[in-house]
């Protein structure tokens, strides 16, 4: 590849055509501000705060925007530039509702942050936010848009359209009236929007951020007469520890149980135990749809089947692929498995009231609020899951109650209901669903473990955009001899962009898959939308490897032999798909508008 | 299907399925319907495979491309600056007047919108207005009344005398 030499701040440096000033000047770890620039999205160059200056020419340059060419001289730090990138902060900050202390963002902003660094003065320019009518919304269980403190550096616009293919927000309208709007300037909660909060995840200041529950939760922990159960989703564990100040990577489920006890949550509990057990539910309806296909010809019975665990992706099929809701999976995701059961069988089991129980849930997703809030997941007979947390406030949350995080001993969840296999844990992952399900379902046709050394179906892992994966049955056992031959023939797509691709495949008659597993966030729930901030690439390749490293790490791998699963099966639910297991574990869908 | 629908897929077949095919389709109509309605934007949205909210967007950044039912006489004052130095805000006053109604609002019998609008290219001949497609330059306050009550008698816009003539 070519080489570039130039000189930044008078160092010489060379680096490949085609980078960025931005980039250039990353790798002499010189740091230039950015507000609309992120790794994940492609450049917009509009917020013009990472201007850089070019000996001998007038303008300033958008370091964002601007590639590198041969013998350029560039001053990152020349009064010129520091009065610009000033100048623009302190106009952003006239139009903005600078409440820093009542925001949600305080603390963790990127505004304010580089508000600090520039020392943004008082009175500098006219305030205009009391000229403004902004809009906030607070309608929806998931994700708060607050007008009043966006930039219009248009990093969720991006997100909702490049990573996820939806465009539920635009920019519309123009010059002073310019403003981040949905459909008609409709409420979130009435639009497409999945609730995914991978926009939220990107947002630089309090513009977009999770409807949070805090409060709430404290307030249920306090009373006296609740009994409070908490669960914690595979993917929580592996990036807890960034938001309290951990590097990447670090596996903090012990400290992650402790300090929930500690919070004074009664019942510490695992999501991984329902993901277990919706591998084994989705597993078996996989099979059954399969024979009905195969064997009976049943018209009314759909392949390929896709997975329905995560509620971004089943909020996007409703609106865009309606007819494609028979192809979903009928099992509910952990989260909900696990509300239905909390009230049900757990809270007969420890002889609790089920009104007497509040069900917390800690996610790394925006979207389980508002699937807890769906009318239908009241299973129990109450509301299934009460009150849904992010990875991020469950930190906020830890930091409250001044627990120091690094040093608490590890511990282990309760039990029931606490006790996971590897395969609940890779749920967290892209490819993990799938990896998970055929550890089960090939065993349960063939009597035989997957032919993968270690159990590590590795052709279904890794962070590549679509993945296709087909596994030939032979020797079946002979309940299901009509699979002999068969070759399973699967899909994985992570980020919603990539979901309408394959959609688009499967609707084009262009693919003949059997099993499709999709997750709405990129690289799984590990990237989810409410997980510590920053999330990019790097980072969620190390929160994969940490979850590859748990479940390696754990004596049991396979969901069908979790013995807690066996027990529930035993004593409650009686068999997969069974009376109670409709009941209580599987759901219906709803066609949704397009807009 | 609805006449929209119908009206919509014929404009995507006329002007092909492409991003580009957007402005065209949703002049188009604007042209049959006068405004772009919700169902409109989506089968927009849905003809040419992309968000419903970049069709809104899109539709909401020209002034021409109403997202609101209109009017039968659409009046749009130029807000910009040199008719806002030539006195637009007291002809948006006498026009708000005779009509009863304020900037952005539609008569209750469906007969006037009042909108303000950027630089019509007549600075020179400030202040100045559009009605429909017609241009009116230089108003006063005399002008606005007449105009206003020949339309409300049903004259036709282009026989009115027009100032530019
Ligand atoms: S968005 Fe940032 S700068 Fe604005 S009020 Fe919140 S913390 Fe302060
Ligand atoms: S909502 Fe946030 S991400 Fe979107 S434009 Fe505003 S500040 Fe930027
Ligand atoms: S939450 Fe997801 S779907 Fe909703 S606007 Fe943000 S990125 Fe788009
Ligand atoms: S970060 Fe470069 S223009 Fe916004
Ligand atoms: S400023 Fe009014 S027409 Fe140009």
């Amino acid at each position: 590849m070519n080489r570039v030499n130039l000189n930044i701040d008078s160092i010489q440096v060379s680096v490949a055509q085609g980078t960025t000033l931005l980039n250039a000047a990353k790798e002499l770890k010189i740091k230039i501000p950015t507000l609309c620039h992120h790794e994940d999205l492609c450049v917009a160059g509009n917020c013009r705060v990472c201007v850089v200056e070019q000996v001998g020419s007038d303008r300033l340059l958008p370091a964002c925007a601007t590639p590198v060419s041969e013998g350029m001289e560039i001053r990152t730090n020349s009064l010129k530039v520091r009065n610009a990138r000033k100048t623009v902060i302190d106009l952003l900050v006239s139009e903005h509702r600078a409440d820093c202390t009542r925001c949600f963002k305080n603390g963790n902003c990127e505004l304010q942050q580089l508000s600090s660094e520039y020392l943004i003065g008082e009175d500098s320019y006219i305030d205009l936010v009391s000229l403004k009518e902004y809009t906030i919304d607070y309608f929806s269980p998931s994700i708060i848009k607050d007008d009043s403190k966006c930039i219009r550096c248009q990093r969720c616009v991006r997100t909702c359209d490049e990573l996820q293919a939806i465009g539920a927000l635009t920019v519309a309208y123009k010059g002073e009236d310019m403003k981040i709007s949905s459909f008609f300037e409709k409420p979130m909660y009435e639009v497409i929007c999945t609730n995914c909060g991978q926009c939220v995840n990107r947002c630089p200041t309090g513009a977009l951020v999770e409807h949070n529950y805090i409060d709430e939760v404290w307030a249920a922990i306090s009373n006296p007469n609740k009994h409070v159960v908490v669960q914690t989703a595979p993917a929580v564990r592996i990036a807890l520890g960034e938001a309290l100040g951990m590097p990447p990577g670090n596996i903090v489920t012990g400290k992650m149980v402790g300090a929930l006890r500690r919070m004074g949550f009664n019942s510490v509990l695992d999501t991984d135990f329902t993901a277990d057990l919706t591998i084994i539910e989705e597993g078996n309806e996989l099979l059954q749809r399969l024979k009905s296909v195969l064997v009976d010809k049943n018209p009314d019975v759909h392949l390929p089947m896709t997975t329905s665990c995560s509620p971004g992706w089943v909020k996007y099929i409703e609106h865009m692929y309606p007819d494609y809701l028979p192809n979903l999976s009928t099992a509910k995701s952990p989260q909900q498995m696990f509300g239905a059961l909390a009230k049900t069988y757990y809270a007969k089991k420890m002889n609790i009231e089920p009104e007497d129980m509040v069900s917390v849930s800690v996610m790394p997703c925006t979207a389980k609020k508002y699937e807890a809030n769906r009318p239908e997941m009241h299973s129990s007979g109450y509301k299934d899951v009460d009150l849904v947390l992010t990875t991020r406030e469950l930190a906020k949350m830890i930091q409250q109650a001044g627990i120091g995080f690094e040093s608490l001993e590890n511990e282990e969840f309760d039990s029931f209901m606490g006790v996971s296999s590897g395969a609940g844990v890779i749920f967290g992952a892209t490819g993990g669903v799938m990896e998970a399900a055929l550890r089960t379902a090939y065993e349960v046709v063939t009597g035989r473990e997957v032919p993968f050394k270690g159990l590590n179906i590795t052709p279904v892992r890794g962070m590549d955009e679509v993945k296709e994966a087909t596994i030939k049955i032979e020797d079946a056992l002979p309940e299901w001899d009509f699979l002999n031959g068969v070759e399973l023939k699967t899909c994985i797509a992570h980020g919603l962009a990539n979901a309408k691709i394959v959609m688009d495949k499967v609707k084009n008659g262009e693919a003949s898959y059997h099993f499709i597993e999709i997750m709405a966030c990129p690289g799984g729930c590990l990237g989810g939308g409410g997980q510590p901030i920053p999330t990019n690439a790097a980072i969620r390749q190390q929160r994969s490897d940490a979850i590859y490293r748990e479940d390696t790490g754990k004596p049991i791998r396979k969901s069908h032999e979790n013995p807690e699963i066996i027990k529930l099966y035993k004593e409650f639910l009686k068999k997969p798909l069974g009376h109670k297991s409709h009941e209580l574990l599987h759901t219906s869908y709803t066609e949704r508008n397009r807009y | 299907m609805t006449e929209t629908v119908n009206l919509v897929k014929s404009l995507a077949d006329k002007y092909g399925r492409y991003h580009e095919s957007l402005l065209p389709i949703l002049q188009g109509v604007v042209q049959e319907e006068k405004y772009l309605s919700e169902e409109a934007m989506v089968e927009v949205a849905r003809e040419l495979d992309i968000s419903a909210a970049r069709v809104f967007g899109t539709a909401s950044f020209y002034s021409f491309l109403n997202t609101k039912p209109m009017g039968e006489y659409v009046i749009r004052v130029c807000k910009t600056i040199t008719c806002m130095m030539h006195g637009k805000n007291i002809i948006i006053q006498e026009l708000e007047k005779n009509l009863k109604i304020r900037v952005g609002e539609t008569s209750h019998d469906g007969k006037f919108t009042l909108l303000e609008t950027n630089c019509l290219g007549q600075c020179h001949k400030g202040p100045a207005m559009l009605i429909n497609d017609t241009p009116y330059t230089d108003l006063t306050l005399e002008k606005i009344r007449d105009i206003i009550q020949s339309l409300k008698k049903g004259d036709l816009v282009g026989s009115i005398s027009n100032p530019l003539n």
